[in-house]
């Protein structure tokens, strides 16, 4: 297939993302606010290993290595995920606005791509739809509540995570080399098109939750690590996840 | 000095080492209250109890139940009912229920059809032959 290229550097983006939320969402494991709130938060991080891996295994497919070597054994440059999900977890706050952020562009970048002429990809998207649609429904629900339901304090937090979180996301969406390929093949309507979707979706939540969305000065903010240019969270993260596989890489689980 | 445990996420946390320390209850308002869990295994069907659960307000209870009892059986839809707007008989009162022997027309087994029922299809089966 002549688009090959692109496809994968449009999978390597959205495994990449969803391993590494996972892995940072993983980090509350046992620390949650309250056990009710651990047991959905971990089951979330959960299902988007699962995502990463699907994502991984079609990668596979197209000629790359399989998962688990894909997953733990490159390096920081080789990755393509967001500033957005490599950020250490910071106060529940943070991590949930995050959550709410990252997870309305997942929803509907998969939405897109049910629709995707690359056939194994909408199919996948078809499958986690209903999985996805709970992440939202769970982080709205959490948004709203600390936001316009909770008190003067967790307005307050709600608000500055916003605003440090809000740029962040904006990563999310650099456009790739591949944007004019994607679309006219209709693989992938773009990241301009996901973005403003996205920018209409979250603006009445945020409304709801008596939140205001930041200005942002800078037009290109956090871009960078669709290229392989990454916090400098990322490395660290990727060697303590790594530090039990590397021991022995043959090993089976 | 701090924990120093073999989860990084403790040891990064910089807990001070500090066997004297007492935990301090929360106040009563910072205790959630209970929702009890019902959820429907296929459509058509009656919800079943499942559980109770701690959450603030009844749209927090559905996300937390949602995670809680639909995880790992088939699910198709989730009641949640703050435990305090349930009503009930208690067994302590279980006595009520209790019927007197010589009633049991009042009961459904007082009523014998299985002879009836069995000579009702013996005679259909019969004229449709």
């Amino acid at each position: 297939m002549s688009n090959d290229a692109a496809v994968k550097d449009l999978l390597f983006r959205m495994a990449d993302d969803d391993l590494i939320i996972a892995h940072r969402n993983s980090e509350w494991t046992g620390l949650g606010p309250i056990m009710e709130e651990d047991i959905a938060f971990s089951s979330i991080a959960q299902d988007k290993l699962g995502h990463s891996l699907a994502l991984y295994t079609l990668l596979q497919g197209l000629g790359e290595a399989e998962p688990d070597t894909t997953a733990f054994t490159r390096d920081e440059a080789q990755f393509r995920c967001c500033h957005l999900v490599e950020y250490p977890i910071g106060g529940y706050d943070f991590s949930l606005m995050r959550h709410f952020l990252f997870d309305m562009a997942d929803m509907l970048r998969f939405e897109m791509l049910e629709s995707s002429s690359f056939e194994p990809l909408a199919k996948l998207a078809a499958k986690v739809r209903g999985e996805i649609k709970y992440h939202v429904f769970h982080a709205a629900t959490w948004v709203e509540q600390l936001g316009a339901k909770g008190n003067e304090e967790s307005h307050a937090r709600m608000q500055s995570s916003l605003n440090q979180v809000y740029p962040l996301a904006l990563g999310i969406f650099e456009p790739s080399q591949y944007e004019a390929e994607l679309a006219a093949a209709g693989i992938f309507a773009g990241e301009a098109a996901l973005q403003e979707k996205w920018a209409a979706a979250v603006a009445p939540i945020l409304e709801r939750s008596n939140l205001r969305i930041p200005s942002v000065a800078d037009p290109s903010p956090a871009y960078g690590g669709r290229r392989g240019y990454h916090t400098e969270h990322l490395q660290p993260m990727l060697t303590e996840m790594t530090e039990v596989f590397r021991i022995d890489p043959t090993a089976s689980w | 000095m701090t924990i120093n445990s073999l989860d990084p996420r403790i040891t990064r946390a910089e807990i001070p080492v500090d066997n004297e320390s007492t935990w301090t209850p929360l106040p009563d308002m910072d205790q959630h209250e209970t929702y009890e869990v019902f959820h429907q295994e296929k459509r058509g069907d009656q919800p079943t109890h499942v559980g109770a659960l701690h959450a603030p307000n009844p749209e927090m209870a559905l996300v937390f139940a949602k995670e809680q009892y639909a995880r790992r059986s088939r699910c198709v839809s989730i009641w949640v009912v703050r435990t305090r707007d349930i009503h009930t008989i208690g067994v302590e009162d279980s006595d009520v229920f209790e019927t007197t022997p010589a009633k049991d027309y009042r009961e459904a087994r007082g009523y014998r059809v299985g002879g009836k029922l069995t000579e009702f299809k013996r005679r259909r089966a019969a004229s449709n032959e």
